[in-house]
């Protein structure tokens, strides 16, 4: 009842699709249980149902595909049938005649089964030209049964566009593809209208639908069959085909020649020298780190205030943006040098201290060389004069203490100065501030202060607040009637 | 043949030295040394936003410094920005290519970057009152997968050509090349202080390189498929990858190797996109089976689940201040979470 038209036959020579690719090896068992399923008498029934004054050919119940199934594949839980029965819709071998999304119901909704000319086995990777034709061809049928999806009207003005130019060509080929269909029976019509439309839900599904087909456009090319000729569906030649989106860019195989061993070799010597620290550092290293920003880290500490996306309040990132830090701020500049610089407060705090040691040179000079960093290109060399005669030159307002060697390098950096013509210099100055100052500083009162400061002032606010509380809540109990108010309250 | 035989050997024998040297220093596991640390909760984070606005794929997005903006880049030819915590789109740019791989901010997010198939990185001026073009850069002879800015001028990239570049906002020139994978580059991650950076590529191999001479300075082996993304540990002395191959690793540049793997009982879906939780402690892993693992990082243990999505998640990100984590998917959709 439900045989294959025998004009569509699967084509050979699609180019050979690999019969041992994951892909190849799970078609063909489907493709087996979907042959087996549909066999005249072991199959499920599947016949013409009467509804309004129409007819709906060649379908069977969700209901006893999955009886079937489980009957036949020996499964005991429905709903694994139910399961295996979705995947092999989602893959294209069968489909609800009335829904674009594939998948199977234990219920009474009407299934059929994909013509085999439609199989996913056949390698299929039809071109927009193709879905263009289809669509246009939809819209010239004047059938309800056939009127495009919110989606489908949507992609059609998409390729509309895509297609300006060949929009004739196109609309021709939909003529000559409905005259075909125009010369079928009429049942038969319904039958391969829904195979087709089918097709197309597998190759460009509904929005939101799982789609089997997709591949990573990143992998695609290094696919396994890159001399596949591409078919067209309804047998347009390669020419009045699409270009595909994929970027074919071969490689030349590269040999190694003794030149790129030679390369190795040196690269493999500089990888010998380096040592190799011993594991149990490293996990030492690794799981220190982790324990000291346990606390800082949101999704395994519970913040104060609460974390935004969890309270929806914002307040938590006025506090971080606020030049008064709070205590749990000012601890992390403890934690490393980098730690305190990255922190707008914590550089300003380091700053002052720096200052008050008349040592601010070597911090104001590492800030200057980060800005000059960022400068757009026509500001470098000027900025890097400035920064030269600042801090380096003879007599320099803001001498900083470089050794010789970084000194020279520098200032032949200045000849031709870019962006990183100090980055010597500037290695040099944060090793010094992280061994000396920031050490000075860590152990400063200000520092200390400011640590154990904020616990001061939270716990005395934390006594005002409450004795604030009390006197309101006696005031109010006074002026309520009942006198039983006043002794709750205290 | 002589000549080049020698050569091979000798190749060969410093491969096995280093070999030997690698193995000399495993004096303990990563698993081993973390037993005695205490295992990290359970954790079930919500969703708390679900952006809508995309009509097709997500494939890549990124947070911007202030810890709210984001953007995403999607098949359907735009990049959205989003003001994730309103939960508004703050702007949207059209793409002339609407096959976009990766997307990026700049530090002041005045400047997103994106790049694809189109074999280019174009920047994008969003500051402005409408969104304009500045710079494309098209030096790359393959599509570009990742794209990093440096500053508001210099910008890094990883390309389907195997080679990585950085390069100069303002002229579009190349400033440097970094070539030596044998593979498509997929991924990039800098250090804080941009002297540095890692690349993963389709060769299966990680690779640190210098930024400013070119110079490969360490290889990192062990996967068996392309890499599709890499971050560093917050210490920056280690860092993590992703692959086709099902598992992520982890590996220490000091270690000069391997030193965790983290794997399904069943392995079966590829890992596309990973982001650290600000301590380090987290790794939340999205997978092509639509599905988004947390992971305890020092124990390897899996510890939670994201899911929420109707197709593959293909990239994660956590913004500086750790408060959150978002994911984009093949469905269209992201979904923010704590």
């Amino acid at each position: 009842m439900a045989e294959a038209n025998p004009e569509q036959q699967p084509s050979a020579g699609v180019g050979d699709p690999d019969e041992d690719s994951p892909n190849m090896i799970v078609y063909r068992k489907i493709e087996d249980i979907v042959t087996r399923i549909q066999h005249e008498t072991e199959g499920v029934p599947i016949r013409t149902v009467k509804s309004f004054l129409s007819k709906i050919p060649s379908v069977v119940t969700g209901v006893d595909i999955v009886q079937w199934l489980m009957k036949n594949l020996t499964i005991d839980d429905p709903a694994e049938a139910i399961h295996i029965g979705s995947l092999i819709a989602a893959q294209g071998y069968t489909f609800p005649i009335s829904d674009h999304v594939l998948t199977l119901k234990d219920d009474g909704t009407f299934y059929r089964f994909q013509a085999p000319y439609f199989w996913p086995s056949n390698c299929w990777e039809p071109e927009n030209t193709d879905y263009a034709i289809y669509l246009c061809k939809r819209t010239m049928q004047n059938k309800t049964r056939l009127e495009l999806a919110d989606y489908e009207a949507e992609n059609l003005a998409r390729l509309q566009r895509a297609f300006a130019r060949k929009w004739e060509f196109i609309f021709m080929q939909a003529e000559a593809q409905l005259k075909i269909d125009r010369k079928k029976d009429k049942n038969e019509r319904k039958i391969l209208d829904s195979q087709e439309r089918a097709f197309w839900d597998v190759h460009r599904p509904v929005p939101g639908c799982v789609n089997t087909t997709e591949m990573d456009i990143r992998k695609c090319r290094r696919m396994k069959n890159p001399q596949k000729v591409k078919k067209s569906v309804y047998g347009l030649t390669e020419d009045a085909q699409s270009q595909s989106p994929v970027h074919t860019h071969s490689q030349p195989g590269r040999k190694d020649t003794k030149e790129d061993v030679k390369k190795e070799i040196v690269f493999l010597n500089s990888q010998l020298d380096r040592h190799c620290m011993k594991m149990s550092k490293v996990a030492e290293t690794l799981m220190g780190y982790t324990e000291q920003y346990l606390d800082y880290d949101p999704f395994l500490t519970t913040l104060e205030p609460a974390n935004p996306w969890i309270s929806d309040d914002p307040s938590f990132w006025d506090g971080e943006a606020s030049k008064d830090p709070s205590q749990q701020r000012v601890r992390k500049w403890g934690f490393s040098l980098d730690e305190a610089l990255k922190d707008p407060a914590g550089r300003d705090q380091f700053l002052r201290f720096l200052e008050s040691e008349f040592s601010s040179e070597n911090l104001l000079f590492w800030l200057a060389v980060q800005d000059l960093k960022r400068r757009p290109l026509q500001e470098v060399s000027g900025r890097a004069q400035e920064i030269w005669q600042e801090f380096l030159a003879e007599g320099a307002p803001r001498s900083i203490n470089l050794d010789s060697h970084s000194y020279e390098r520098t200032s032949h950096n200045l000849k031709d100065p870019g962006r990183y013509s100090f980055e010597d210099a500037q290695a040099h100055i944060y090793k010094l501030m992280k061994s000396d100052s920031y050490a000075r500083f860590m152990r400063s009162n200000a520092y200390q202060d400011l640590l154990q400061a904020r616990k001061k002032l939270e716990t005395e606010q934390g006594r005002r607040t409450s004795l604030e509380k009390f006197t309101r809540s006696v005031g109010k109990s006074l002026t309520g009637k009942r006198l039983t108010g006043l002794m709750q309250s205290s | 043949m002589g000549e080049l035989d020698v050569l091979k050997k000798e190749a060969e024998t410093l491969k096995a030295q280093i070999e030997t040297a690698r193995k000399a220093v495993n004096d303990a596991t990563m698993e081993s040394a973390a037993s005695g640390v205490a295992a990290a909760p359970r954790i079930q984070p919500k969703a708390r936003r679900t952006l809508k606005g995309h009509t097709a794929k997500i494939y890549a997005l990124y947070w911007a410094l202030d810890n709210k903006l984001m953007v995403s880049g999607s098949q359907d030819g735009k990049l959205l920005v989003w003001d994730t915590h309103a939960g508004n789109l703050a702007n949207c740019v059209p793409l002339k290519s609407a096959w976009v791989m990766t997307v990026s901010f700049s530090p002041s997010a005045g400047l997103v970057a994106s790049g694809g198939l189109d074999n280019m990185c174009t920047i994008v001026n969003i500051a402005a009152e409408k969104p304009k073009t500045l710079r494309e850069i098209d030096g790359h002879d393959g599509y570009v997968a990742s794209s990093r800015f440096l500053s508001e001028t210099e910008i890094l990239t990883a390309s389907g050509d195997q080679t990585c570049g950085l390069w100069d906002i303002e002229t579009g020139k190349q400033k440097q090349s970094f070539l030596n994978h044998v593979g498509d580059c997929m991924c990039l991650a800098m250090t804080q202080d941009q002297t540095t950076f890692l690349s993963g590529a389709c060769d299966s191999s990680a690779k640190l390189w210098d930024i400013r001479d070119g110079q490969c300075k360490q290889t990192f082996i062990g996967h068996t498929g392309d890499i599709n993304a890499i971050s560093w540990m917050p210490n920056e002395k280690a860092f993590i990858t992703g692959s086709d191959d099902c598992t992520l690793r982890m590996f220490d540049i000091r270690a000069d190797q391997e030193i965790m793997v983290y794997q399904n009982a069943q392995p079966t879906a590829g890992v596309t996109s990973l982001s650290l939780s600000l301590s380090g402690r987290l790794l939340f892993a999205g997978y092509d089976d639509f599905n988004c693992n947390i992971w305890d990082s020092l124990k390897g243990e899996k510890i939670g689940v994201l899911a929420g999505h109707d197709n593959r998640v293909s990239c994660t990100g956590i913004p500086s201040d750790g408060m959150c984590v978002s994911t984009g998917s093949w469905d269209s959709f992201l979904k923010v979470w704590n």
